[in-house]
């Protein structure tokens, strides 16, 4: 048999997963509407433009993580279903290119959705950005998305044969993620400019996102075939 | 005759639970095996074994040349594994699963298109949503993604299950035609009328272990 390699696997599984998401169009009419929904109560609750203006860049991250739990549950629902995940792993099939395959869809669907939530969230609570500072926004964007993609589809994997697999996914990986949460908030506070700070300021934090999101991928490469198997 | 399959006094361990006591077989190349015993017997946890899903506690386990206490992970490849759920994508229609699965194997267009023929799954059920399909139409799609895989040894646990008459019919035929292929088969089944249907050897399980 002329099997793929890790990269034609990974190439198959993305478009699988985004073919599926298309078909079910869950993120469009379920997580973005729940997102922006999260950020439409943060202004009620906060109910001050000063405070908001403040707060604008951390908001932004909660809504975008907790939208990952719904975007990693949702990938591997359509792979557990039916027994997918584990006929993957019986025929042989390269799960390092699955873990990749599986991440690059999540991070496309996560990217997609940050870009609808950052515009909300800056229109919603006001905030003015300068261009170098949307430039710093877009990378910080990118390696918060390496980050929560890895992580998410990483831990996902490991329970993805458990029960409770809805509540148990925030409460393993919440804790995992709080660097991201940390310095993404961080980086996009330097791009807005809030309290003082400058894009310079932001730097340190966008190199943290990628450390994390090197880590993870790598973790995740090397550790997936036996996670999915526990 | 060279042997696909040899087990030899093998032990398989869930937690605890011995899902195979000492279990004993041999299957030739290109043979049909129906394994036959009550739930709880132990024949999912056999074919399980068989496919380098679980791994032996004791004894020896030797598929396709490969030991699997030792070498587990490279029989998959060569194993086409159809167990109580069909592994298919519900979301998607059973053509994309047969693209899928064939893809990931190397296959062409050509070789997914005959498989899909072959399993009866043209037009309208071609391009129809797995997950809107009866029982019976998933179980020929599954069936048509591992003849895309050309699989060296087919492992189907109730095969047969939720077919009607036809389908059960159509489903023996394939199996008879990949049999003289090459392929080796074993399925799992409490039809004992099935084994007769098929030309095929049949072994009884009871208590994690083969009892003739």
């Amino acid at each position: 048999m002329n099997s793929l390699g890790t990269g034609g696997v990974a190439w198959h599984v993305a478009m699988k997963d985004l073919r599926i998401e298309w078909r079910g169009r869950v993120v469009i009419n379920q997580v973005l509407p729940f997102a922006a929904l999260v950020m439409v109560a943060f202004a009620f609750a906060l109910d001050s433009d000063a405070v908001l203006q403040r707060t604008a860049g951390g908001l932004v991250w909660l809504a975008t993580m907790f939208s990952t739990f719904l975007i990693v549950q949702r990938s591997y629902a359509a792979d557990v279903d039916d027994g997918a995940l584990e006929s993957l792993r019986a025929a042989g099939i390269d799960m390092q290119g699955v873990f990749l395959g599986k991440s690059l869809a999540v991070m496309v669907e996560l990217f997609l959705l940050q870009c609808v939530l950052v515009l909300v969230g800056f229109v919603l609570y006001d905030v003015q950005m300068s261009l170098s500072g949307w430039g710093m926004l877009l990378v910080t964007m990118v390696g918060a998305t390496l980050g929560l993609g890895f992580v998410g589809v990483l831990y996902g994997g490991l329970i993805a044969g458990a029960g409770y697999r809805e509540t148990l996914l925030p409460l393993l990986v919440l804790p995992v993620v709080a660097p991201v949460l940390l310095a993404a908030t961080r980086a996009t506070e330097s791009a807005i400019g809030v309290s003082g700070l400058t894009i310079a300021d932001g730097w340190p934090w966008v190199g943290i996102l990628f450390v994390f999101a090197g880590i993870f991928g790598l973790g995740g490469l090397l550790s997936f075939d036996s996670v999915v198997e526990g | 005759m060279s042997a696909v399959i040899e087990l030899h006094d093998v032990v398989a361990l869930y937690g605890s639970h011995p899902a195979l006591a000492g279990a004993t077989l041999r299957v030739n190349r290109g043979e049909i095996i129906v394994v036959r015993g009550p739930n709880g017997a132990g024949k999912s946890s056999l074919l399980r074994l068989c496919a380098g899903l679980v791994a032996p506690s004791r004894g020896t386990a030797v598929v396709l040349d490969h030991d699997l206490s030792v070498d587990r992970d490279r029989v998959g490849k060569r194993v086409g594994l159809l167990g109580q759920r069909n592994g298919l994508f519900l979301d998607l229609s059973a053509a994309e699963n047969v693209q899928f699965w064939g893809q990931l194997s190397g296959a062409s267009a050509a070789e997914m298109s005959e498989a899909m023929q072959r399993m009866g799954i043209t037009n309208s059920l071609a391009t129809r949503r797995v997950g809107s399909m009866s029982t019976g139409q998933r179980k020929r799609v599954a069936l048509a993604c591992l003849v895309t895989r050309r699989a060296e040894l087919w492992l189907l646990d109730e095969p047969h299950s939720g077919l009607d008459a036809s389908g059960r019919d159509e489903l023996d035929e394939v199996l008879r035609q990949a049999a003289n292929a090459g392929a080796t088969i074993v399925l799992a089944s409490h039809e004992s009328e099935r084994a007769e249907r098929l030309g095929a050897r049949v072994v009884s399980m009871s208590g994690g272990q083969v009892v003739s």
